[in-house]
């Protein structure tokens, strides 16, 4: 039933950067569903800034493919999420209008980069979410805040519209508190765009299963290490052992391209971005360059003025590794560690179906305790390695540590999106 | 060792706009030229954030028929990738291009050399990319100077050509782009009336020297001229024993000259890399599917076989489609008869006329020229009424007044020859004689030219109609008769 | 190992104006990063890509472009139905 739902939220988190007071909506699956939709994905007439002072202003002409499909399913768009600059960022503390605070305990941070999305989920503002997940950043918010967050197979969700931070990692994907919500959310997302060439026609039309019954269970090592804290590890534990209660059994398994997964994941990103991000001079959109000046020194001007030093970090890694000289040391080799990454889940999923384990190193980090970058970067070695080989990738609660949430991640192939939600799904109704 | 008479080295790199209905990337109509500034934009052609770019299958199809053209190797597998730079009509900050892994590579195209044969210049890769925007500078020194973007050239498809330095004269540059530009034609992938669809950056050397490059010259004849220019610069530095300096520089063609550029456009670091946002493509198989036109060289030899055209009246009317196309056209009801007199006459008459007028050979109608050939062949005027009749008719359509027959031209201006008779020619040669006394004193002291000055003088007073070999015959019998 | 010069001079290639009481700070990070960045060394220096979709393609065929007022919208300076852009020198 086509209709409008009024939206007056009281956002104490800064989960939103933009809120539709007056939210209209058509007829559909989702009828009358609040989505939060994350600030980086294009919508139209509405301001899309990626919590960028360099989008201030800007007003998309066009929506996202997956927002024209929200649309289409009923939905009532709400608002637009808080997220980390761009999507660089596991905190949301490098957004350029304030960080977004974590629901379970206003002193920590909900995650990032769709924090906002995670918190607006978790407060009970919309039910669902759009986030994106380029190294995690569905996965992890939704671990902190304590809600279900899945990173589609790489392709079956289009990125036309997704405003492009690292276009060969990442996926426009679901965040909801239940398994069931996230699937339904995915159903309407996911399938063919002409206009995203890197899309793939394999729609999503599944009812999540509970029945785990003979599932093979991959359990990395490299998942249980030294890095990641004891509580966390026991609670993920216990989590597996609840899916062998329901009959899957597991086997241990090593990924040892893991030891240079988060460098292949960074150089990947950073010099995608670097070229992905200097289009913003200030000329057809965004706050306005000077005119006055010659070409170089405004463009220059509004780069510095327009982003926050963790852009700025990333854009000159980017261009550095891009460089004359060193595109074979990094980039090019970044590709080559990405392919063994994908080689070895491959040989991985040729004896179990799903790999399970910690989301996150750690639960959610107090405000302002991550201020040093690489220690920040750190935190993505469990989630980075799905981005890197495009495999799907879910985060569902399961548990607290030190009174705050934890997830489990469970991993797939590609292309199994329905299993892994199976998995999260089997465990979640086992609990509740 | 720098030589100022070294022997002249060019390289060309070729950027032609292929013909396609809609942009490389993206669904906005290519027919942008007599549309506003700004009206043949999408969010992809704009670069939008967000925005994603799909490849246009018939560009590359396109792409693929030059290479086949050229004697090209297809690549198993080929890429686009970024080439990052900054500047205002470029919106993503980058330009899709391809970088190491063309659509072709390895071909050559055959010219005619300076020393009059055919040789082979060879063609190092042949890619498709797209064309930026267009910037118009703006703006004085007081009211401060800015620039104006108009974005509906963004994402045109190009494709680019590049040759190794194979030719050793402006001259032969010239020849390689005539042939290039007339082999796009026939292959109906370029349409060269477009403006802007063609542009060249040159590289040139004389041997012993460093190489200049020379960007932005955007018309055949600016190629010859730019060159010969930096010849003579080149050449005139050696002499005075001036090193040349690598760089890059700018035709000014309004002046005719070459400038230095701003010497950071030459250490730009494109930063290349793979395009995520597009897959490979694996098409080499389709060339086999491809089946080329008849092309400029095979028609030339095509015409001097069956119409019995010299080489180079051949080489001439082959050189553009639209030409071939008219000749044929005009001798095709009577080939045996009307071949020899139309390629004469539209290879040595018609073009330059036409060339002068600034019109081209689509203004032209192929049976109303068929009609004054006609004529011609049957004698009934001189080559100078024919002459005169082709401008009447040329004249005629650059007005717009209604267009006459070759014969009706005939007979409203008395343009028949007047052979036979005599008596009118007779009567001119007395009076051409009478008048020009000193023409006379001129011959009898056998001082050249002379007869010619009076052969003309008879012309005008006959209106061209009298037949040359009678009018000779018998103002030499009146030139004689004198003597006595 | 970068230097404050080479930090400066990434800055200047990448047109990204880097406030001078950061280079400092920039620097140090930048080395921290990039030797971690080194452990790409130990990745071997070759391998087949596998990859399974290739010539993606569209028909050529016009769709129609934004309104002229839809291009220019979120333009601050406009002039005569062009975007307006610093001079290039």
């Amino acid at each position: 039933m086509a209709g409008q739902i009024t939206f007056e939220p009281d956002d104490r988190y800064n989960a939103f950067l933009a809120t539709c007071k007056t939210a209209t909506h058509g007829s559909g699956k989702l009828a009358g569903v609040a989505v939060a939709v994350k600030d980086n994905i294009s919508t139209q007439g509405i301001e899309t800034t990626c919590a960028s002072k360099i989008l201030k202003g800007y007003i998309p002409p066009y929506d996202a493919h997956a927002v024209g499909l929200l649309r289409a399913s009923g939905a009532a768009i709400v608002g637009k999420t808080n997220m980390d600059e761009f999507g660089m960022g596991t905190t949301t503390e490098n957004s350029a209008f304030g960080p977004t605070l974590n629901p379970c305990d206003t002193g920590r941070v909900p995650g990032g980069s769709s924090g906002g999305s995670a918190a607006a989920v978790a407060a009970g503002m919309a039910r669902m979410a759009l986030g994106t997940d380029t190294g995690g950043s569905i996965r992890c918010p939704a671990a902190f805040c304590g809600i279900v967050g899945l990173k589609p197979s790489y392709g079956r969700v289009s990125r036309y519209g997704l405003i492009a931070y690292s276009n060969s990692l990442e996926q426009i994907g679901p965040m909801a508190k239940t398994v069931k919500d996230v699937s339904d959310l995915m159903g309407v997302i996911a399938g063919y765009d002409r206009h995203d060439s890197t899309s793939r026609d394999k729609p999503y039309a599944h009812t999540p299963s509970a029945d785990v019954k003979g599932l093979r269970i991959g359990i990395p090592q490299e998942y249980f290490g030294a890095g990641v804290d004891a509580g966390v590890a026991s609670v993920v534990k216990s989590a597996i052992g609840k899916l062998e209660e329901l009959g899957a059994t597991t086997v241990p398994c090593s990924i040892p391209s893991m030891e240079y997964a988060l460098a292949a994941y960074y150089v990947t990103c950073t010099c995608e971005a670097s070229s992905n991000l200097a289009r913003f001079d200030g000329v057809r959109y965004g706050p306005a360059a000077d005119t006055k000046k010659s070409w170089h020194d405004a463009y220059q001007e509004v780069r510095r003025d327009g982003f926050g030093p963790e852009v700025r970090r990333r854009i000159m890694l980017g261009t550095f590794a891009l460089s004359s000289g060193y595109y074979g040391k990094y980039y090019a080799k970044a590709q080559i560690a990405r392919e063994n990454v994908r080689n070895d889940f491959n040989r991985i999923f040729a004896d179990v179906d799903v790999i399970a384990g910690p989301t996150m190193p750690t639960i959610a980090f107090k405000l302002k305790e991550k201020s040093d970058p690489l220690s920040m970067y750190l935190a993505d070695i469990l989630t980075v390695p799905a981005n890197l080989a495009g495999i799907p990738a879910i985060s569902v609660p399961c548990g607290k540590s030190e009174g705050m949430p934890v997830g489990l991640q469970i991993m797939g192939r590609t292309f199994e999106d329905e299993r892994v939600i199976d998995v999260a799904y089997a465990y979640e109704q086992a609990v509740n | 060792m720098a030589d100022a008479d070294g022997q002249v080295i060019v390289g060309l790199e070729v950027h032609c706009q292929l013909d396609t209905k809609s942009k490389l990337f993206c669904g906005c109509s290519t027919d942008y030229r007599s549309d506003g500034a700004n009206t043949h934009v999408c969010p992809i052609c704009l670069g939008l954030p967000g925005a994603m770019p799909a490849l246009n299958k018939k560009a590359i199809q396109y792409a693929m028929r030059v290479a086949k053209a050229l004697n090209c190797e297809i690549l198993d597998e080929s890429e686009f990738s970024r080439k990052n730079y900054f500047y205002p009509d470029l919106d993503k900050a980058y330009q899709i291009t391809q970088y190491d892994k063309p659509l072709a590579e390895g071909g050559y195209l055959e010219i005619e050399s300076d020393e009059g044969g055919e040789k082979r210049v060879r063609i190092t890769r042949v890619h498709v990319e797209e064309d930026p925007g267009r910037l118009v500078h703006m703006g004085n020194v007081e009211r401060g100077k800015y620039s104006l973007v108009d974005y509906n050239r963004a994402g045109i498809p190009l494709i680019e050509i590049v040759s190794e330095p194979d030719m050793r004269s402006p001259k032969e540059a010239r020849k390689f782009l005539n042939k290039l530009r007339a082999t796009l034609e026939y292959l109906s992938v370029f349409d060269s009336e477009k403006e802007g669809s063609l542009r060249v950056d040159a590289n040139i050397s004389i041997t012993g020297s460093e190489r200049v490059e020379v960007k932005n010259i955007t018309s055949y004849k600016g190629v010859e001229k730019a060159l010969t220019f930096e010849v003579t610069r080149q050449k005139n530095l050696i002499r005075r024993g001036q090193k040349i300096e690598r760089e890059t520089r700018h035709f000014l063609e309004a002046r005719g000259v070459t400038q230095a550029g701003r010497s950071k456009e030459t250490e730009n670091d494109y930063r290349y890399f793979p395009e995520p946002d597009l897959r490979p493509l694996r098409v080499k198989s389709w060339v086999e599917d491809i089946v080329l036109p008849e092309l400029p060289d095979a028609r030339r030899e095509r015409f001097i076989k069956e119409y019995a055209c010299s080489l180079n009246h051949a080489r001439t009317l082959t050189g553009e489609l639209k030409l071939a196309n008219f000749f044929e056209q005009v001798v095709a009801a009577d080939r045996q008869g009307l071949s020899s007199l139309a390629s004469t006459w539209i290879a040595d008459t018609l073009i330059g006329e036409l060339n002068y007028r600034d019109m081209g050979i689509d203004r032209i109608d192929a049976a109303g020229f068929t009609g004054l050939v006609r004529i011609l062949k049957e004698g009934t005027i001189t080559d100078k009424s024919g002459i005169e009749i082709l401008r009447v008719m040329l004249d005629q359509r650059q007005k717009g007044e209604p267009i006459e027959t070759a014969a009706g031209i005939v007979k409203r201006l008395n343009l028949a020859k007047t052979s036979g008779d005599a008596g009118a020619i007779t009567t001119a040669i007395e009076e051409a004689i009478n008048e020009n006394p000193k023409a006379l004193e001129d011959y009898r002291n056998g001082k050249a030219g002379a007869l010619n000055f009076l052969v003309g003088q008879v012309m005008k007073k006959t209106r061209g109609k009298a037949d040359p070999g009678e009018l000779n015959r018998l103002l030499l019998e009146a030139l004689k008769a004198r003597e006595a | 190992m970068v230097s404050e010069k080479d930090v400066q001079h990434i800055a200047e290639l990448a047109d990204i104006g880097i406030i001078p009481e950061e280079l400092g700070t920039f620097t140090h990070q930048f080395n921290a990063i990039l030797e971690y960045f080194d452990t790409l060394d130990r990745v071997p220096g070759d391998t087949t890509f596998t990859r399974d979709l290739y010539n993606v393609l569209r028909e050529d065929v016009v769709e129609p472009s934004l309104p002229h007022e839809e291009v220019l919208r979120n333009a601050s300076a406009k002039e005569d139905g062009f975007i307006k852009a610093p001079r290039v020198m």
